[in-house]
């Protein structure tokens, strides 16, 4: 019944601690109102399942797959950027070999879907699509357009600031993350619930910064970004409820 | 050294230009001996399917192995169990994997956990993924001694995370997900 490589008692992930992520119910950013679960969560014991998690590089990736600008017959149109920065977990080890796939709208604003209505002009170009696997040190690097920022209707001229989204798989289940980066300094910040729903003191965490040092000269601004998951804890018999 | 942690953010209303892949809801190939499908729905808090959720699944294999456990002995499945499932609900809110039975893994104290599916879910309006479990109805046993579902108060809750098999469709099992409200699906703080 039980295989001898489930069979030993592993440790469980970290609890993220208050202030990390936004509360489901938010209903400031609209979509929330009828999809946020009205019951409370409940705890869920890290058991195999939860400590063990898919490797999905082989065949996943092509290369090519994490420059954004090179894909079509010519060049978007845009500023052409470099996205790079590290996977960590929050005990600082990187996490390498894990997929990382990010989606995002093009120079004016436009996602490349046909649920996006946005009367801003498509790309032939660019599809906002890319993929790559973190190396050994856990370093991710895109080669993108500066995506724009655009109008939706969560309220009276609302305007998502640029960002790209970002989904992480990580080692384990419990580490799985889909969260998006933004750019310094965005005067849209302000008016913007999905970024506002994070708790305040978390938000510059999903700012990247301008890095000369990963910027390459005549050809492209570089931008370094690192994503923290949460770690293994550091015992295997810490009780799950010891953080309640 | 101690790093903050990343917050989470919703995967919107776009997640289908990325995340989709031609063979995510084949945890195994199709045709494979022993396959089962899980379909459902996934539905709001006033009723209406989700037309934009993407759902991910993780499971043991029916031996109760994880592919890429350090235990395991690595390389691709001679079934080619991949253990992982990914599927974007259609226009009605539905979603179909096909994979196979997950065995009964070690639950806590030396107790077994139930044969379950473990799955996220990602749309537009969830700031961060949502997180429940598929049991299967044909496990009385099983489930009846699972820590999980035990932890959960009353049969209504509990039987929101219990797959029932589709009449006349042999080795099909139904599993809807309500987001919210009458019914609604027990979700995971994990």
């Amino acid at each position: 019944m039980t295989a001898a490589s489930t069979g030993r008692r592993r440790p469980g992930y970290e609890r993220p601690p208050a202030g990390v992520h936004p509360p489901l119910d938010y209903p400031e950013y609209r979509s929330t109102i009828l999809r946020a679960p009205k019951q409370p969560l409940l705890p869920l014991p890290h058991g195999p399942t939860e400590v063990t998690g898919p490797l999905l590089g082989e065949g996943r990736v092509q290369p090519g797959d994490a420059d954004l600008t090179t894909r079509h017959a010519g060049e978007p149109i845009g500023e052409r950027i470099i996205v790079t920065g590290r996977v960590l977990d929050s005990g600082g080890r990187p996490v390498p070999d894990t997929l990382i796939e990010i989606w995002q709208a093009n120079a004016a604003g436009r996602y490349r879907l046909d649920v996006d209505s946005h009367p801003a002009p498509l790309d032939p170009n660019f599809d906002g699509a890319g993929r790559c696997l973190t190396d050994a040190e856990g370093r991710y690097r895109f080669v993108t357009i500066k995506p724009g920022a655009y109008p939706w209707g969560n309220h009276h001229n609302a305007w998502r600031p640029s960002h790209i989204h970002f989904s992480v798989c990580g080692r384990a289940f419990a580490q799985r993350l889909v969260t998006a980066m933004f750019f310094p300094g965005d005067p849209l910040f302000g008016q913007d619930p999905v970024f506002g729903s994070v708790p305040a003191a978390a938000r510059d965490r999903l700012i990247c910064r301008l890095d000369l040092r990963r910027t390459e000269p005549d050809w492209a601004l570089g931008y370094e970004w690192d994503i923290v998951l949460r770690g293994p804890r550091a015992t295997a018999f810490e009780p799950d409820e010891e953080r309640r | 050294m101690r790093l903050a942690l990343t917050p989470s953010q919703t995967a919107g209303p776009f997640l289908a230009i990325a995340l989709p892949w031609p063979d995510g809801p084949y945890v195994v190939p199709e045709g494979t001996p022993g396959a089962i499908a899980i379909e459902g729905t996934v539905r709001d808090g006033a009723g209406a399917p989700v037309p934009d959720a993407l759902l991910e699944t993780w499971q043991a294999a029916p031996d109760g192995t994880f592919p890429g456990d350090p235990g395991d002995p690595g390389g691709p499945r001679p079934s080619g169990f991949r253990g992982f499932g990914r599927c974007l609900t259609d226009a009605a809110g539905q979603f179909r994997v096909i994979t196979l039975r997950p065995g009964v893994i070690p639950g806590p104290d030396g107790g077994i956990q139930a044969p379950h599916v473990d799955v996220s879910v990602f749309a537009r309006g969830l700031l961060d993924r949502l997180v429940t479990r598929i049991y299967f109805c044909d496990e009385p046993a099983a489930n009846e001694a699972d820590p999980v579902l035990r932890s959960i108060a009353g049969p209504a809750r509990r039987a929101t995370l219990i797959a029932v098999e589709l009449e006349g469709r042999p080795g099909e099992f139904g599993f809807d997900i309500r987001l919210q409200g009458e019914r609604e699906t027990v979700f995971f703080d994990v």
